[in-house]
């Protein structure tokens, strides 16, 4: 079984709702494409701060 | 010279005054009124709960900080307010009550111009049979509410950790303790850094980590959840908060009014009215938050605190508190200058002032029992709100009583929430979001009540670098160092 699927044979509750398969995950913690998502997300957060003000 | 008193140094309060000491300079006083000797960056107790940090990393002596801001300190707590003064004195007051300072117990009437409490939350343990006694916790659960809290919790959790580690299975439970909490973004946080700390120890396999919650769905976060631009979707935050259950096999009891908490084991009641236990080796429940009791009287020394406060203990301001039901709710509820409705010279930041009514939809178990969530009145709305007060305040002392007052409805602002789901600077994780509005204004904002494209949503290594960034930017700035002002809210 793939690691993403061990979860949904749990409960119910998991069977229903979507787990991040391998790619995704490695995505989450690969240091380039966090760096890129880092700058990104400040981009925008720092809009919303602007907004707030 | 003209005086502002300041009750509470936590994110609105130290927002308000360090702002207003700045602006006002030497021709004015700023006066804190706050019981703890200490500054507490309270978002990172989670990792202090876990063993990442110690608690001297989270916090710092404000004294120092004072001194250098000009601002007169007073480690009391208030205990009321005389906004007419009294027989024979016209000037308001607040009486207050030594903590420290070599004045312990000594009482003293603290004079005023214009005061602004920013007390935060009472938190309620009391509420909750088993959970704790008043502000106290209780024996049987611990909290993440304080640094000294997550100290204690960390120690706990070590102890479930070392049992794990010799193979006994353990159960673990984090959530609400009561049907009218809020703070759910704690509990998410210390729920999944204690995931993510037990993979790291290699014990995960032998705990069972639940999650319980006053929130009818998950992701509801007391602001009825929020959709947000993910992958190309505007989705739920429920789908995006329910997939990161599911991959960290955390189970899940929503919609649950926790009634009783005993060694081991609680009692609740769900929203279809049905009652339940569950069983625990440690339990992490947030407390329901109410107003930290102060009280007021007028010049005659009649008792005027239900005039100046709302039922649940926090500062009336002007927020339009007509009950209505959640049909006719609007985002011109909410309240703009947080200034009280009797005494104009009296102000409310951050958590201490009374919302109009919650966000959420609000919920009854089939047996009556209300169980929603309470609006979350997180930091950087706490600190905007803060510093609008400021100038409010500093404007109406340097340029008269018709000064214009300014504005900051949290129906009009933003929130930038980064919850951690996970320490380490490699593997950590956080789940980094923002959401405009806070309260969503479906009158602007038809579909979902919130723009989509300032609420947006994802989990990953950079939330962790932009959470642990922000643990220190906070710190840097509350301490006032160079360039202080430049960090925003
Ligand atoms: C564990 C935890 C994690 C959190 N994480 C986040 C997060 O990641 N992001 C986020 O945005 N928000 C987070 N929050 C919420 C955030 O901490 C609050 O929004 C913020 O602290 C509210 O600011 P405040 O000034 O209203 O209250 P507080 O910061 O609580 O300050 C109130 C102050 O008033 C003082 N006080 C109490 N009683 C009296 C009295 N009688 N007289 C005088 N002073 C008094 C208190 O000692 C305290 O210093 C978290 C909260 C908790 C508990």
């Amino acid at each position: 079984m793939k690691q993403e699927e061990v979860n949904f044979a749990l409960n119910d509750q998991f069977n229903q709702s979507m787990i991040p398969g391998r790619f995704a995950r490695a995505m989450r913690t690969c240091k380039i494409w966090q760096f890129i998502r880092f700058m990104i997300l400040n981009i925008k957060m720092i809009i919303v701060v602007r907004k707030s003000h | 010279m003209a005086r502002l008193v300041v009750l509470g140094g936590g994110v609105a309060g130290h927002t308000t005054a360090t702002f207003a000491a700045k602006w006002l300079g030497k021709e004015h006083e700023v006066v804190v009124v706050t019981p703890n000797a200490k500054w507490n960056w309270i978002p990172s107790n989670i990792w202090v709960g876990v063993g990442e940090m110690s608690k001297e990393e989270v916090t710092f002596d404000l004294a120092p900080v004072y001194e250098k801001a000009g601002i007169t300190f007073k480690q009391a707590k208030a205990v009321s307010i005389n906004p007419e003064g009294k027989e024979g004195a016209d000037k308001p007051f607040v009486t207050i009550e030594y903590t420290g300072q070599g004045k312990a117990g000594e009482s003293e009437e603290v004079t005023y111009d214009y005061i602004v409490n920013a007390t935060g939350p009472k938190l309620n343990f009391g509420a909750t049979p088993g959970l704790g006694e008043g502000s106290q916790i209780g024996e049987n659960t611990v909290s993440v509410c304080t640094a000294d809290h997550a100290v204690h919790a960390n120690q706990e959790l070590r102890k479930i950790f070392e049992k794990a580690a010799k193979g006994e299975k353990q159960k673990i439970l984090v959530g609400t303790g009561h049907g009218m909490c809020t703070c759910q973004g704690a509990a998410f946080e210390y729920i999944f850094n204690i995931e993510h700390e037990a993979r790291k120890a290699g014990v995960r396999d032998n705990l069972e980590i639940k999650w319980i919650s006053n929130e009818s769905f998950l992701g509801d976060f007391g602001m009825g959840g929020l959709h947000m631009k993910v992958g190309g979707y505007v989705v739920s935050s429920r789908i995006f908060t329910e997939s990161l259950f599911a991959e960290r096999g955390v189970e899940y009891i929503t919609g649950a009014h926790v009634s009783k908490v005993e060694k081991g084991k609680v009692d609740y009641e769900l929203l279809d009215g049905s009652t339940g236990e569950e069983p625990f080796d440690f339990a992490m429940l947030i407390p329901p938050f109410a107003g930290v009791g102060l009280k007021a009287y007028n010049k005659a020394g009649e008792d005027i605190t239900d005039t100046v406060f709302a039922p649940n203990g926090f500062m009336k301001v002007d927020a339009d508190y007509t009950p209505k039901p959640y049909e006719e709710w609007k985002a011109s509820d909410w309240p703009r200058k947080y200034q009280n409705p009797t005494y104009s010279n009296m102000f409310a930041a951050g958590i201490a002032f009374a919302p109009p009514h919650i966000i959420s939809k609000p919920m009854k178990s089939a047996n009556g029992t209300p169980i929603n969530p309470t609006p979350p009145r997180t930091g950087m709305p706490s600190g905007i709100i803060g510093k609008a007060v400021a100038h409010s305040v500093c404007d109406l002392i340097q340029n008269g009583a018709n000064a214009h007052l300014h504005e900051a409805s949290m129906a009009e602002m933003g929130a930038a929430c980064v919850a951690s789901a996970g320490k380490g600077w490699m593997d950590g994780q956080a789940a980094a979001m923002t959401v405009y509005p806070v309260v969503p204004d479906y009158e602007k904002y038809p579909g979902t009540g919130r723009d989509t494209d300032y609420t947006f949503g994802e989990i990953g290594l950079a939330g962790h670098w932009i959470k642990h960034i922000l643990h220190y930017l906070f710190i840097y700035k509350a301490k006032l160092k160079p360039g202080w002002t430049l960090i925003p809210e």
